[in-house]
């Protein structure tokens, strides 16, 4: 193990530098969010996630952050066991009926003020599963959402691009 | 053997069933088939609902013989195979909440599936609008001096998804596990019903993201039998890759987050980046991590890219670099090993019984594997092992993982040597009357086994879509019986069964 360790030392880190938020995710933000908000949580921000009926791929992506290459801690944001400790809800699936409940006490327990990102194009509008008699179809449905972060799933980057998004006007001060 | 075969002779054979036949049988009949089952002469790989009628799927080991039989349900009854054979269950207990057909006799007549939150009742049979609550859910009776109880779920601490754990505990001693799952049900058979084709095939990659090759591989598979289509040998040696880059990403994820369950980040970082790896190589050949919508019936949809060869070559090349060191440190590791040894056993007799497929099964002494078994394409003409243990606890199933790694990086060398060039997708044609097929493939968590049924059109009428999760689930609940509560979370590491798949 000593080796390993002694060799890791002397290659070079994987981590990859930051991806730049896009256009597009920081609009929606700006029309959103509360900036005030924002200032009171500063950089760091505790993540909870909740899958509302994901087939899990958005899973293994979110997972993914925490892997040397993304290392989302480096940003100030991590993921917390308890929505009593998280500011933001991470949202993936497209709300099944049998998840709707356990979502809305899941946010109801999260302290204010609170952001919901909603993640993957069945957690926009019930993507490919909108219409089955088991889902609500979208987040959006359940509770408010202040960010949308497609793709099925979405890749790492584009994960941490949407998150970095939520600390970025904090940043610009 | 011949006893699927005789009783087969009796019945009734439907028209186009393929590439195993499917009997119509008596309910006679219907009980000598479930004797199979009860007397271990086969294993049950499947048993679903349909409108008015049940179909039970049988493998035959070691011959790999496969058959289905149908009982037409008078009255909307059938006959359990649950009161004689406890793997079947949950199973009938999803066909009842599904369809409403009741299986008589059957030990538990709890709804599955089904947690009183749809709005109707039997959504895939004869759906009644349903108002107000349902009776509560009644959790199995604990009795004896001492108890307590432990409900965990459906959200739980990790990133992972949700399903409920109602743990009896004696002290630290778990003295039963009851599961409820259901809450990721999506209603997948319902959007399959009237679906095309293709569209079909972008549901059946979404039932359970982590094993979206394999799924989208046996939903291929049944579809191309229906239909009686060849597919292109290109296509057959790129499908294989990319499940076997499936099964590599998915075993570097798990045996890293098993270690992590045991507090030994070393090695859950160090997998980490060799997934990590392994889903930029998928993407560089394919286009998308996880491969999600590269395997489509007739075929595969896109070529391997350029660029991708070269990367797999790399990636074998670190992964063989890097591999045996973690597996070194895995083995010479106390601390770990303390935790993983002996925890979370699971007894041969109840693998066998259950027919757990993929690494809980191999490492409960049960040397299945679909790739083996009923040897598909391409993997009749490649040379791999199928490692199998006895000794049923975490280890065994961390080990059975690090076995299969190093069996799927042979597969890969092999299958980059024999890609030929050639075309990449066959067409499907309409055949103007009613097919049915059948496909069972290897995911990295066992065998997945998808039954269509086309209409004349080409169109999905019934597609039913079994994750090796099913007869897992259940075996998760007899491993952790008297284990510590705090071991939890890593014997269900190590099974990793899919909530998804399970829930559909």
């Amino acid at each position: 193990m000593r080796r390993l360790l002694l060799k890791n030392l002397l290659r070079r880190p994987v981590t990859e530098i930051a991806p730049s938020p896009d256009d597009a995710t920081l609009a929606e933000l700006a029309a959103k969010l509360d900036r005030a908000a924002q200032r009171r949580l500063g950089r760091s921000l505790a993540i909870r996630e909740v899958d509302a009926g994901s087939c899990n791929a958005c899973e293994l992506e979110i997972h993914a952050l925490n892997n040397a290459f993304y290392d989302l801690e480096r940003f100030g944001l991590r993921f917390v066991a308890s929505p009593r400790h998280a500011d933001v809800l991470l949202v993936t699936g497209p709300v099944t009926k049998n998840m709707r409940e356990a979502l809305e006490r899941t946010y109801a327990a999260t302290p204010d003020p609170k952001w919901v990102v909603a993640v993957g194009n069945c957690a926009v509008d019930g993507g490919i599963f909108a219409g089955s008699y088991a889902v609500t179809g979208g987040v959006d449905n359940v509770v408010p959402v202040d960010l949308h972060i497609k793709g099925c799933p979405p890749s790492p980057t584009e994960l941490l691009k949407g998150l970095l998004a939520l600390l970025e006007p904090v940043n610009q001060r | 053997m011949a006893a699927l075969i005789d009783i087969a002779k009796k019945g009734r054979k439907a028209d186009a069933h393929r590439p195993w036949p499917r009997t119509i049988v008596t309910s006679d009949a219907w009980r000598l088939v479930v004797q199979q089952l009860v007397e271990a002469r086969a294993t049950m790989i499947g048993l679903w609902g349909d409108a008015g009628a049940v179909h039970l799927a049988l493998i035959e080991e070691p011959s790999g013989e496969i058959g289905v039989f149908t009982l037409e349900c008078r009255d909307g009854k059938f006959p359990s195979v649950g009161a004689l054979h406890p793997p079947a269950i949950r199973l009938e207990r999803a066909i009842s909440s599904l369809y409403g057909l009741k299986p008589i006799g059957s030990p538990d007549a709890r709804p599955w599936l089904d947690l009183g939150f749809w709005g109707v009742t039997h959504p895939l049979g004869k759906a009644r609008k349903t108002r107000g609550a349902q009776a509560p859910y009644a959790f199995l009776p604990v009795e004896g001096e001492g108890l307590h109880q432990i409900p965990v779920g459906p959200v739980h601490a990790g990133i992972i998804e949700p399903g409920h754990f109602r743990f009896t505990a004696n002290g630290e001693t778990v003295v039963r596990l009851e599961q409820r799952l259901g809450y990721v049900h999506k209603g997948i058979e319902s959007l399959m019903a009237g679906a095309s084709i293709e569209h079909g095939a972008l549901l059946a990659g979404r039932t359970s993201g982590d094993s979206t090759v394999a799924y989208a591989l046996a939903f291929a598979h049944a579809v191309e039998a229906a239909l009686q289509v060849k597919v292109p040998p290109r296509a057959i040696w790129l499908r294989a890759l990319m499940a076997e880059l499936e099964r590599l990403a998915n075993h570097f994820g798990d045996i890293g987050a098993i270690c992590n369950d045991a507090s030994f980040s070393l090695i859950y970082a160090e997998c980490g980046i060799l997934r990590e790896r392994t889903l930029r190589a998928a993407e560089a050949c394919f286009g998308h991590r996880l491969m999600m919508d590269r395997v489509v019936p007739g075929g595969v949809a896109e070529d391997l890219r350029s660029e991708g060869e070269a990367s797999l070559h790399q990636l074998l090349k670190i992964v063989r670099d890097r591999f045996p060191e973690l597996i070194e440190i895995y083995d010479n590791t106390a601390s770990l090993q303390d935790r993983t040894v002996t925890t979370g056993y699971l007894a041969p007799t109840l693998a066998r019984a259950f027919g757990a497929g993929g690494y809980v099964g191999r490492a409960s002494g049960r040397a299945f594997d679909a790739r083996k078994a009923i040897a598909y394409p391409p993997y009749d003409e490649l040379e791999f092992e199928v490692p199998v243990r006895d000794d049923g606890d975490v280890n065994a199933r961390v080990w059975l993982r690090i076995r299969e790694v190093e069996q799927s990086l042979k597969l890969i060398d092999q299958i980059l040597a024999r890609l030929a060039r050639g075309p990449l997708r066959a067409e499907l044609g309409k055949t103007g009357e009613v097919r049915e097929g059948l496909g069972l493939v290897e995911g990295f968590r066992g065998d997945v086994l998808v039954s269509v049924r086309l209409d004349a059109n080409g169109a999905i009428e019934r597609c039913h879509l079994r994750d090796p999760s099913w007869f897992q689930w259940p075996l998760l609940e007899a491993a952790i019986e008297g284990n510590i509560v705090a071991d939890f979370p890593l014997c269900n590491k190590s099974f990793n069964c899919s909530y998804s798949g399970h829930d559909l």
